[in-house]
């Protein structure tokens, strides 16, 4: 039972904050996973729950302890390092060895040639060699552990790690970029295993990465950081899909969202692009928004009209079963990319011109400060002022 | 969307916020408590082995404390007079100097000869720098006793040879025109392995890169090639060779204790054999001690003059 | 500097280099040679001056086996071994821990003592020679084993370089060892020091050949023909009992010179390396 509460997180470095008023609550057996580009704080935070650095202010919980001041050794917390961190002069058995030997021998029976004579260090010793064998069959490394790190492969490196993680059953996983060290393949196979041994092993994971593939596939909920701050938690479906910010959907989906720059005429019209979107938003004429498309949103229509795009075929990337045409359209800065179906190919030809329809519950209506504009009615959500952020 | 609603009690408490900077305060004063019980036998030894000996050596140079004495009085800067007065220091002195200006480009020219022959082919390389390496390893004062059997009067192999070929011979060790430049000899052969060496790391890092462009430039001749490429690139490795060698020189004592006692006369007299000689045999400890300052200072001039040098290799690179 | 290297054995230019090496290398080898000879050499031999190396007559039996009983030369190797092996595990165990924390750890004071380390690093031990005569005449170690070892217990050179070293080791590996529960102590003897086991063997070999080489200070701290380590101590024999009986002589000049040059050969780049690393880096 380890759950992890974080309560209004605080971390500067000098002067430079890195990490603002973060809270976060993490249910018990869950995989959550902390994404976000690099430098956003995500590491420092997991840190922290690691006991590695110390908070400036706020307060970390794991169960129903608080373990703020608790040394690293003392919360039950297992990590596994962007670089892996093995003991490169120790053989795999050893590197696994070592968090046994420091919880279950005393500091006498850790004594260098004496310890071993002691009462009880010969049980303990073979009870530990025990575990360590099982849990590197478990994880299909059982042929290496006479090696040492040097002459591993990457991924066997990485299954290592895993191990000496694994081995003294923590309640609670650390993973800071475990696959990021690795090539595509491996990768997609290990994002894979590691999943595997959540669903097996049933304890917290707090997975940090940069990867928004491997945050959508792994996680049953990713938080999503930027400056230091949480931007949203959320299950992957509902990031992609329903994202509080504009910054959010922007970081989230390959390829990006179409982002349309848009004023708004009345509470239901918004004019963007030579064209008029039906939105519903609770402010006066005038007022910025913006308008995020996903590029699968669209479909294409016989003729312009309202939420309908016009423009002309710059550029057709053919993926396999899918095609990604970028469309010029007057009045927008970017190109606007649309995600059809690969059949639509033959009747597609650069420099035509093509009118791409979306429908209005399609469209994510950002205010100019990012915050999404919910219309209402929609599931659970407010309409203006601005739904309330996380925390 | 999941929001942190409540946290167990303790955190909950308002002066929570408070507590926590202390917590960190906590760690610091945690972690300055593991890294000074890590360092403090280390500190311990070094002041009592390094920094209150130097004082020591300052302050007994300005009394006139002779070891063993019970009293001692001030007298300001009389050691250092004396021992600028005296014609023993000044032969020293004036020794050293001698040795140093014929041991260091001796040393430099030959190791860098013998560093580009070594590296101008691939054959036997290990071979032909373990061989010249050796004599740096070699215990000095077993090897002086090996060199006082060489220069020998009568049986030395030196003698022997010059004769054989008609030549005037010497006793090397006992004339006082030729004990000094012997020494020197016996000093380049020892520390040319170590200026060849240092040398050899040089010439590795020097960028295959500017050999080539040096080739498509025209220089492709090995002499033009070591004018424009090789000798500049290894300006500040030669810099660093010769402080390195000039403070090896600075602290010869060995052959001095074994081979000439100084002698003849004050022919072969040098620093460290005076600093010996007056502190620990005639026991003339603040004389002595003056002697330390005086070869302190120097030392000291010359590792901030390789500190500067080092420092300029870097902006260098 | 692949001038000519390409055009093989045989071109005239790489074999004015092998001509050239050999004949450095041989006036570089003759004092050995010279040792060696004269140690195999019966007295009469020695005075009959000849060019040749090797004797009429073999005498190196007798002249080893004098060398070997007159002076107590076996206890003057020992001693050289015991007081190296001190010095070393001394150093080694006073430096590593305060070079972790120098290069890992963040404490109030940590500047000065690194400036402090630089300082003692430049100061040459002769110098202190007045004053630790005096330390150790005042605390009576004088004449013992502790006299040899006792100034030399902490190294401003293992400081910096094992700093040096300590430092590229990653973070990361210092905080799994954390997480695995291991002690600050425990991280400096089971993590780094491994970790930096070609360092401390550097620094190992750059120690032994210093102390092992070293006549200066053990002139100064032993009077005891006993406690003579072998520079010391052949000097010793040289001045008392040899004299000009060459071939024992020498051949004791060889057996103390013969450790470190079994050592050098047979590990030829650590050595180089323990001997100039440091002024390299």
């Amino acid at each position: 039972m380890a759950g992890i509460t974080i309560e209004k997180i605080e971390k500067t470095f000098g002067a430079t904050p890195v990490l603002r008023e973060v809270s976060l609550k993490i249910a018990d057996g869950e995989f959550l996973t902390l994404l976000g580009p690099s430098g956003c704080g995500k590491s420092t935070l997991l840190r922290i729950l690691a006991g590695l650095e110390v908070q400036t202010a706020g307060s970390v919980a794991i169960g129903d302890r608080v373990v703020d001041g608790v040394r690293p050794k003392r919360r039950d917390v297992a990590m596994v390092f962007q670089s892996y961190a093995l003991y490169p002069h120790m053989t795999v058995q050893d590197n696994m060895s070592v968090p046994l030997r420091m919880r279950r021998l005393t500091a006498w029976q850790r004594l260098p040639l004496l310890g071993r004579f002691l009462p009880g260090t010969k049980a303990t010793a073979a009870e530990i060699e025990r575990d360590v064998i099982r849990t590197a069959k478990a994880l299909g490394i059982g042929h290496l552990l006479a090696r040492k790190p040097g002459q591993l492969s990457g991924g066997q490196r990485q299954r290592v790690a895993v191990g000496r993680a694994m081995v003294r059953q923590p309640a609670v996983f650390l993973m800071d970029e475990p696959l990021s060290n690795l090539d595509a393949k491996l990768r997609v196979q290990m994002r894979a295993e590691i999943k595997e041994l959540h669903n097996r092993l049933g304890v917290t994971f707090v997975y940090v990465t940069h990867d928004q593939s491997e945050a959508m596939t792994m996680s049953d909920r990713v938080a999503v950081m930027l400056d230091g701050e949480l931007l949203q938690v959320a299950p992957p479906q509902e990031i992609y899909a329903d994202p509080d910010d504009r910054r959010v959907a922007e970081f989230i989906g390959s390829p990006k969202i179409n982002m349309l720059e848009a004023k708004l005429r009345d509470a239901a019209l918004a004019d963007a692009a030579g064209t008029s979107f039906t939105v519903a938003a609770d402010a006066g004429p005038g007022t910025a928004l913006t308008v995020g498309i996903r590029p699968e949103a669209f479909h294409l229509v016989e003729t312009g009209g309202p939420n309908v795009l016009t423009g002309a075929v710059r550029l057709v990337e053919h993926m396999g079963s899918d095609l990604f045409v970028h469309l010029n359209v007057p009045g927008t800065e970017h190109p606007v990319v649309a995600r059809l179906l690969a059949e639509r190919a033959p009747q597609i030809e650069l420099g035509q011109t093509l009118h791409l329809g979306v429908r209005p519950e399609r469209l994510l209506i950002f205010a100019a400060d990012g915050k999404r504009l919910r219309p209402q009615g929609h599931a659970g959500a407010k309409v203006l002022p601005i739904k309330e952020r996380m925390q | 969307m999941t929001i942190a609603s409540s946290m167990p009690e303790r955190a909950a408490d308002p002066t929570g916020a408070a507590v926590v900077p202390k917590m960190l305060r906590r760690q610091r004063i945690a972690e300055a408590f593991v890294a000074w019980s890590l360092a403090g036998p280390a500190l311990v030894l070094l002041v009592t082995m390094f920094f209150l000996p130097v004082f020591a050596v300052f302050a007994i140079a300005l009394t006139d404390w002779q070891f063993g004495a019970t009293t001692l009085s001030f007298i300001g800067m009389a050691n250092f007079r004396e021992v600028l007065a005296d014609e023993g220091f000044r032969a020293s002195f004036a020794n050293t100097i001698f040795y140093v200006v014929i041991v260091v480009p001796g040393t430099i020219v030959l190791g860098l000869a013998i560093a580009l022959l070594i590296e101008s082919g691939k054959s036997c390389r290990a071979f032909y720098r373990a061989i010249h390496f050796l004599p740096f390893m070699a215990t000095l004062t077993a090897m002086a006793i090996a060199w006082e059997a060489l220069l020998h009067p009568t049986i030395g192999l030196v003698n022997q040879t010059l004769a054989g070929l008609g030549l005037p011979t010497a006793n090397w060790l006992r004339d006082e025109n030729t004990v000094l430049p012997v020494l020197a000899i016996i000093g380049i052969w020892q520390n040319l392995g170590y200026a060849m060496v240092l040398f050899l790391a040089g010439l590795k890092s020097i960028p295959q890169d500017l050999y080539d462009a040096a080739d498509i430039d025209g220089a492709d001749l090995w002499f033009d090639r070591l004018r424009t490429v090789t000798l500049p690139m290894l300006g500040p490795v030669t810099m660093f060779v010769f402080i390195v060698v000039a403070l090896k020189a600075f602290e010869t004592f060995d052959t001095v204790q074994v081979l000439t006692q100084g002698g003849p006369g004050h022919a072969s007299e040098m620093l460290l054999y005076t600093l010996y000689r007056e502190s620990f045999e005639y026991l003339r400890t603040g004389y002595g001690a003056s002697v330390a300052v005086v070869f302190l200072f120097i030392v000291v001039a010359l590792t901030l003059i390789q500190a500067r040098v080092m420092d300029k290799k870097v902006h260098y690179q | 500097m692949s001038t000519s290297a390409t055009h093989g054995l045989g071109s005239p230019a790489a074999i004015t280099r092998h001509a050239i090496l050999l004949i450095t290398g041989a006036l570089i080898l003759i004092p050995f040679v010279w040792m060696v000879s004269l140690s195999i050499k019966p007295p009469g031999e020695i005075f009959h001056a000849s060019f040749s190396f090797w004797p009429k007559q073999f005498y190196g039996i007798e002249n080893y086996t004098k060398a070997l009983t007159e002076a107590p030369l076996p206890r003057y190797m020992l001693n050289g071994v015991f007081v190296c092996t001190m010095i070393v595990a001394a150093q080694v165990l006073v430096c590593a821990p305060a070079a972790y924390a120098l290069a890992k750890l963040e404490f109030p004071g940590k500047n000065l003592l690194f400036a402090m380390v630089l300082i003692a690093l430049i100061l040459p031990h002769e110098v202190l020679s007045l004053p630790l005569f005096i330390l150790g005449y005042q605390i009576g170690v004088l004449n013992t084993y502790a006299a040899l070892v006792f100034p030399y217990v902490v190294s401003p050179f293992g400081i910096f370089l094992f700093r040096q070293f300590f430092k590229t080791i990653p973070d990361d590996v210092i905080h799994a060892a954390r997480l695995d529960g291991l002690s600050e102590l425990a991280i400096v003897w089971r993590i780094m020091v491994p970790m930096a086991l070609p360092a401390i063997i550097a620094f190992g070999i750059f120690s032994v050949v210093g102390h092992w080489n070293s006549l200066f200070w053990p002139l100064i701290a032993v009077r005891d023909q006993n406690l003579m380590p072998p520079p010391l101590g052949i000097m010793a024999f040289k001045n008392e009992e040899a004299g000009n009986d060459y071939g024992p002589l020498m051949a004791a000049s060889t057996i103390v010179v013969a450790p470190l040059i079994i050592a050098f050969l047979s590990a030829q780049r650590w050595f180089v390396e323990g001997l100039t690393g440091g002024a390299v880096k």
